[in-house]
């Protein structure tokens, strides 16, 4: 069995006057013990939405959660909040893309980090400041003692992250969601987190839900990589896979799109035209082809189903191929 | 490379002073945004400039064109140096050299239309007199970027991320400058928007005989854009060489570093590529460390010369200029990397007092 098993998730955000809108159209995917799932696309892919589904964090108003998330074999969407607030934290970490606005601007990081033990295993102050300052060691930052008393905005970026996987961490949690970790950071210090969050997935065997747009971290990171387009999922393969041969259209144009540091300089880019202010509704054929080269009647006709070939899982009518790839 | 610099900028400073005290302003200290940065761009050109967030690129961008007030140095435009001319002088020759901002939603006024957008930069420079003209060359600018002539009625708002990023390059496109400064055009759009805007910029850049400083930290796109790449660290250049020779054999520490921070979107490279993970993070451009200022994270510093000496930006090989003391040594694989202890740094006060005595075990 799965650690998580998401079946049909589906978000749909209401508003008076307006067409309700999906934001998570119907998601399935599962994560297994000690593995990397990303979950990628472009801004208003429904992304974030799905993992904020996941934890629960999603308003009590204006939207309607469908679907079932299993975590263990039980449906987190039935559970009442005080149940849930059991659970986040201890059972499922989550980091957030800017640390600056995670963390409480008033109270020191050390205090922060102790609040989550003292809430989940019951510890005393003493007890949690001791291991709060351990769980700082342990995801690099220098000098922990001190750190423990400062507070967030005396601190870099790389370091409020690092603080905030502190706290994601400190009970050990089975399953750790990561939104955009390393967004909002530089190059260097990116490579510092991802570095990580690698050695924490491998260390812990706690499975990693990656969220990103970034398709060089997808790269390095995951195991499986699902592909999002319009609050569906377009695209789900292994990242070997993915990469070797991106077959969904739209998976194709991204990796078209992107200037690559592993090809020769004057590669062209070949970008996709068009927005996603351009899609069509789901119900009506599928939101991508408007934008799309490979587009055939048939696309207009429905939504087209979600089907595995037993290379990758594909919702499309009329894949990009990739004969000699595949093939070697 | 052969061609007359259009832009050249000698040791060029900008400081920003540290304010501090209740009633009287006293100056505490200054801000070394930029340091002492000397680079030319060939006319039709283009000059990628990279580097992390605190680097000093985007105040570098800013000086150039006069922005942001210079503290010392030279910016000689069209073999003029532009620092010496007088307001309305200046004003005059910003015709010939334009802006393009990160994020168009904040650079463009929600309440203007983009008619009025595009029109106030003539007006500004007495150009829009002749009604017809004028219109003609709206259309022509908004055509050459893209954007149908029913867009001239709309306002910011009323399109998407790329398209407003359009606007804006049609803006500074307006007034026909040779210089544009394009301070990370892309990073602020998705993926696939990102190359449509790349893209138009090369276009541009052909039909219009343009020169370009592009400002970003996406090391991919840069390298993609630029002739040459510029590497800055801490208000200085570390690194400076043609755009293939830079990403084949960087030669300053830091570059290396960078280089091989960037994630590639390709699993097999990614599972064999070593990473030089630096330890901690860029002290404060306040208080930059002395010597050379990469010393304190770099893994292949030295005993001598590293903390003491600033290196010089020297021309180790024929256009590519490195600012290390020890490149050709390193390049050669006779100085080892080591481990370096990450050390404190606060954003407004800067590293913690520096170690007595960096360890390396390197060396031969």
């Amino acid at each position: 069995m799965p650690l998580l098993d998401v079946q049909d998730l589906s978000v749909v955000f209401k508003r008076r006057g307006e067409q309700p809108f999906a934001a998570v159209d119907g998601v399935s995917f599962s994560v297994e013990a000690g593995q990397t799932v990303g979950l990628v696309g472009e801004s208003g892919c429904g992304k974030s939405v799905t993992s904020l589904a996941i934890m629960g964090l999603l308003p009590k108003r204006g939207n309607s959660v469908s679907g079932q998330v299993l975590f263990d074999g039980l449906d987190l969407l039935g559970l009442s909040d005080n149940e849930m607030r059991d659970r986040r934290g201890r059972d499922i970490g989550m980091i957030f893309q800017d640390p600056l606005s995670s963390l409480n601007p008033v109270v020191p990081i050390g205090v922060q980090v102790a609040e989550v033990l003292q809430r989940h295993q019951g510890q005393d102050r003493r007890e949690s400041t001791r291991n709060a300052r351990e769980l700082l060691d342990a995801v690099g930052i220098p000098d922990p003692d001190r750190r423990l008393k400062e507070y967030p905005h005396q601190i870099s970026g790389g370091m409020r992250q690092r603080a905030l996987i502190a706290m994601a961490l400190a009970c050990k949690p089975r399953l750790l969601i990561a939104d955009e970790p390393t967004t909002a950071l530089d190059v260097t210090i990116q490579a510092q987190i991802l570095t990580l969050l690698k050695e924490l997935v491998n260390g812990t065997g706690s499975a990693l839900i990656m969220i990103t747009h970034d398709l060089g971290v997808v790269a390095g990171l995951c195991d499986t990589v699902n592909v999002l387009y319009a609050g569906k999922v377009v695209e789900t393969t292994e990242r070997h896979r993915l990469f070797a041969a991106p077959r969904h259209p739209y998976t194709n144009g991204l990796m078209n799109s992107i200037p690559r540091l592993d090809l020769p300089r004057g590669t062209p880019l070949t970008p996709i035209r068009g927005s996603v202010n351009d899609n069509i509704p789901w119900r009506e054929g599928c939101a991508f082809a408007p934008r799309c080269d490979n587009v055939l009647d048939v696309c207009l006709e429905g939504t087209p189903p979600l089907v595995d070939d037993g290379y990758a899982a594909l919702r499309c009518n009329n894949p990009v191929s990739h004969a000699q790839e595949v093939a070697s | 490379m052969t061609a007359r610099a259009l832009v050249e900028v000698r040791d060029l400073k900008v400081h920003f002073p540290i304010k501090s005290g209740v009633l009287f302003d006293r100056t505490v200290g200054y801000v070394y945004a930029v340091d002492g940065v000397s680079l030319s761009i060939p006319k039709g050109g283009t000059y990628g400039l990279v580097g992390e967030s605190g680097c000093g690129k985007s105040t570098l961008g800013r000086g150039l064109l006069r922005l942001t007030e210079p503290t010392d140095g030279e910016i000689i435009f069209d073999g003029q140096d532009i620092r010496a001319l007088s307001g309305e002088a200046m004003r005059r020759q910003r015709r010939r050299m334009q802006m393009v901002f990160q994020d168009p939603l904040s650079s463009l006024d929600p309440r203007q239309s983009v008619e009025s957008l595009l029109v106030e930069g003539l007006k500004a420079h007495g150009l829009a007199k002749d009604k017809a003209a004028t219109s003609r060359r709206l259309r022509e600018v908004l055509d050459s970027v893209g954007l149908p002539a029913s867009a001239l009625r709309k306002y910011p708002h009323e399109f998407s991320g790329g398209q407003r990023q359009r606007i804006g390059i049609a803006r500074a496109l307006i007034l026909g400058p040779e210089l544009i400064v394009a301070d990370e055009p892309v990073s602020a759009l998705d993926v696939s928007i990102q190359a449509q805007v790349v893209n138009l910029l090369e276009d541009l850049q052909s039909s219009l005989e343009l020169t370009y400083l592009v400002i970003a930290h996406d090391l991919a796109v840069v390298r993609h854009i630029a002739d040459t790449v510029g590497v800055m660290y801490l208000g200085v250049l570390a690194e400076e060489a043609g755009a293939d020779e830079l990403y084949a054999e960087p030669l300053h520490p830091y570059t290396k570093a960078l280089m091989s921070a960037v994630p590639v979107p390709n699993p097999t490279v990614e599972d064999r590529r070593e990473r030089i993970l630096l330890a901690g993070d860029l002290p404060s451009p306040a208080n930059p460390p002395g010597g050379c200022r990469f010393h304190t994270r770099c893994p292949w510093a030295q005993p001598t010369r590293c903390r003491d000496e600033r290196p010089a930006l020297r021309e180790v090989r024929p256009g590519h200029r490195v600012a290390c003391h020890w490149a050709e040594e390193i390049a050669e694989g006779r100085i080892r990397p080591h481990e370096v202890e990450a050390e404190l740094v606060h954003p407004e006060t800067g590293p913690a007092e520096l170690p007595d005595e960096l360890t390396p075990q390197a060396i031969l």
